[in-house]
Formats: C-alpha cells, structure tokens, sequence
C-alpha cells in the first residue's frame, strides 16, 4: 500500500483552481490563436482578438481570465493500492477549494439550496467523481465550470435507429440552441451510451482530454471531425456575432449502452476552457 | 472606428447608434445581475425609489470576482443578459437607457428598446481580465450582503463594447450570424465557379 496525507490533496486542489483560473494551457491557446489567424468576419475578429489579450492579461496575475470562476468540478483518479491517511477525503477536497478560491481572489458562486439560493461563501462543496483504477497513483483534474456554457448543455434518450445522424442532429442543435449565450468559441463534450445518468458524465470527461487530441476509435473520430464541420456551418462565431469558427473542438466518449437505449449528451464549455491536472 | 460614449447616455446619442458600432464608454455605470435586478423591481413595486439615479443610467450586466488588494475590482466580465429580460421594461420605463451584457435578448425586449429609445451593448464575454482594466473605482452602492451580487457603482474609462441591439428594432445577434452564412455561401458558391 502506498500512503498519501489527505493534506496533499488539499494542496493540490487549491494550488488547481487557482492555477486553471489565471492560466489557458498552451496546446488551448494555441489552437485558439489559429481561430483568430483563420477568421474573416469582422464582427468575430475584435471578440478573438480581447480573448488572445485577456489570456495575456490573467496570465499575468491581475485578475482571472473569468469572473464566473465556477462550480469546482473535481475528477480523481485513485489507485486502489492507495491508502489515504489523515482525514476524509471529501473533506480534503472541500477545504483545497476553500482555500484555492480564497487565496486567488476567486468568485464564490455556489448556492446551498438550489430554491432557497443561500450562498455558501467558500464556493464549496466540489462536485468530486472519484474513479478506482488500478495501482497506487493518484490523478486529480480540476475543472472550473461556468453557469453560462452549463446552463445550455443537453442530454437525450434517442432511439437506436436514430443511429449516428440522430447524434450528429442532437449536439448540432445543442450548439444552435445555445448560440451566443455559451460564450463561442466552445469547447463541445459529448458522451454517448452508458445509462440515462452516464451520458452527462461522459460529456463532461470529454472536456479534460488535451487539446488536439481525436478519440481513439476511427468512427468516433470521424464523427467528431463531422459534428465539428457541421457545428461551424452554423456561423455562429465568437461571441455570436457571426464567424467561421463556433466551436474550436468536438470531444467524444462511448460507453457500451442497453440494446434498447442510446442516451446521448452534450456538455458545452466556453472560450474560458480551463482544465487543471496534477498527478500526487 | 470606436465611438467615445459619455454616461449617463443623453437621449439623442442612444437613439443614433447602429448595430455593430464599436464603443468606449466613460464616466458612471452601475453593475447589476439576477438578485439586484429583482430587488430594483420589488422596491418600484411598493413605490419606493432606487439607490441610484436610473435616469439615462447605463446598467453593467456583471458579478465581478473580489479585487485583490491595491486593485479596485478582480475579474468584470459580462454575464448572460436573457437572465435579466423579465425585469428590463420596468427599468426602462424609469429612464434606463443602456445595458452591457452578453447574448441575446428576448423580441420583448428588442422592441421596449426601441419604444424607450434605449440600447444594448455587447462586451466580450469571458474578457474578465480585459475589462476590468477599464475600471477606475468600484463602489457598493446597496445590498453587501449579495455578495457578488451586490448593486455597484463603477467608473470606466474606456470600457469597450458593441452595439448589439439599437434603438431602431437592429438586433446583431440575429443579423450578424444570417450575414456571415449568407456570405459563406457566396464565397462558396464563388470557388465552384472557380472549379
């Protein structure tokens, strides 16, 4: 068994979200400065332009690239030969958050009760998925979620003879539905299989895979080359203003799914793609 | 060109500015969002008067993140404007004259700006960083207890921003997209030709 203070984790994910919340990864930036070489609409351009010097900007400590600094999603990778020692894990995450989001001067932006709508001042609790893998290391990904691009993502249970198009047809629409108010350029996360619950899940795994990246099976890679010309037909463009490039990336993850169902979501995230990993 | 917009906006300036027009604006604005926005309403509900003086005001659609010390504000970007529509007529009728947010409005409120000769600008939203540095001073006007949603008074110096819907009924959001399919097609239709 390998043995790891609960405090490293707490450290770890403060030292994330304040981290992801000042700083794009580079791949990220870098395709996102391809958008503004390729653009030809003037009305995208400026907005492609302030992201490129808002980037710099945040980078630079000021202030964070978003105010809507997010619900911190929190994805651990735990090796089952791992034996966590002083204190709870959830605990641990929590307080990571309280002090990352304190320490950067972060929004808290989390409500305690979603009808009573009391905010709880710390921006806790995460929303933590831990996942039990083999071996003894540790992986957390910390992904600050902003309500904007959130509040426009979908899920679905398609029938099975809706097969690919029907896919394709669903997250085109979801892009269409959220237009402006998902702060394009987007990063689009689709899952699709597993249960009525796993899709969403999906969708939202698919936001951490590196920029750049294809899914690994040839048909789902093509199907995300597809979704992702036909989303940018739309011509929504940065901002909304009207532009070639609505979405940067279509990230996909399936799952196995019953022979009667296939759910299918899309989890849409704004220009501000922040994605933070560290391995304990 | 950018056009230099003093505030609070006088009425005929409003009622001249045309979708897509680039603008700084300077002077006054006051940042409000969903629970400031429901606060303003209750208090006209009951006849009681506004903390500030709406009159050709100039309403920031933001929930800013704390400053850090020596900076008068952190992160001020704009957040999704439609969130705000139910309480905007009201507003409007007090003399309210722009908005900065981001995203559409509802056709509800495209035609109240257009009734009230009013108009609505759109920042970049997720510029956090970006537009902050446009902002001199932030007070807190009413409401602390909201937080990041608390009414607040900024001085601006240059913040930037486009004309997303004017006076005239003009809607960006909805044109800006039609026009650039529009003229993709074109441009395709140009390189068949081509081939």
């Amino acid at each position: 068994m390998r043995r790891i203070e609960v405090d490293r984790i707490t450290e770890a994910v403060a030292h994330l979200a304040t981290e992801s919340n000042y700083r794009l990864d580079g791949d990220y930036l870098a395709t996102l400065r391809r958008a503004l070489d390729e653009e030809d609409s003037p009305d995208a351009l400026p907005v492609l332009r302030d992201l490129m010097e808002n980037a710099g900007l945040a980078a630079e400590g000021g202030a964070p690239l978003c105010q809507d600094t997010g619900v911190a999603v929190v994805f651990l990778e735990l090796g089952q030969e791992v034996n966590l020692v002083g204190g709870d894990l959830r605990g641990a995450v929590d307080e990571g958050v309280r002090r990352g989001y304190r320490q950067g001067y972060l929004r808290n932006s989390v409500v305690r009760d979603p009808l009573l709508r009391e905010n709880t001042g710390d921006n806790t609790p995460a929303v933590l998925h831990v996942d039990m893998v083999p071996g003894d290391g540790l992986t957390i990904w910390f992904l600050p979620k902003g309500a904007g691009s959130e509040n426009m993502s979908r899920s679905a249970m398609l029938r099975p003879a809706d097969g690919r198009r029907g896919v394709m047809d669903f997250v085109v629409d979801a892009v269409r539905l959220a237009g402006a108010s998902a702060c394009p350029p987007l990063v689009v996360g689709v899952g699709i299989g597993g249960t009525f619950d796993m899709a969403p899940l999906l969708a939202k795994k698919a936001l951490l895979r590196p920029s750049g990246s294809a899914n690994p099976a040839e048909h789902i890679a093509a199907l995300e080359r597809d979704m992702l010309a036909e989303v940018n037909r739309l011509g929504i463009g940065a901002g909304g203003f009207g532009g070639r490039t609505t979405a940067l990336a279509v990230n996909v993850l399936t799952q196995p799914c019953h022979i009667a169902s296939l759910p299918v979501a899309v989890n849409l995230q704004c220009h501000a793609h922040r994605v933070g990993k560290i391995e304990v | 060109m950018v056009l230099r917009l003093n505030t609070p906006l006088d009425g005929e300036t409003a009622r001249e500015l045309r979708i897509g027009d680039r603008v700084e604006l300077f002077g006054d604005i006051y940042a409000a969002r969903d629970a400031a926005h429901k606060r303003m309403v209750e208090l006209l509900a009951v006849g009681e008067d506004l903390p500030f003086d709406i009159r050709g005001a100039v309403i920031y659609y933001v929930g800013p993140t704390p400053p850090r010390p020596g900076r008068p504000i952190g992160a001020a970007g704009p957040t999704t404007s439609s969130r705000m529509d139910p309480y905007t007529e009201t507003l409007l009728e007090r003399g309210l004259r722009g908005m900065i947010g981001k995203g559409p409005r509802s056709q509800d409120v495209v035609q109240a700006l257009a009734r009230h000769g009013a108009v609505y600008f759109a920042a970049t939203g997720g510029a956090g960083a970006l537009l902050a540095d446009t902002i001199v001073e932030s007070e807190v006007v009413a409401w602390p207890e909201l937080g990041p949603e608390a009414l607040r008074r900024f001085s601006v110096e240059g913040f930037p921003a486009v004309v997303a819907v004017d006076a005239a009924g003009g809607d960006l959001y909805r044109i800006g997209p039609e026009r650039y399919r529009a003229r993709d097609k074109v441009l395709k239709m140009g390189d068949d030709t081509r081939e």
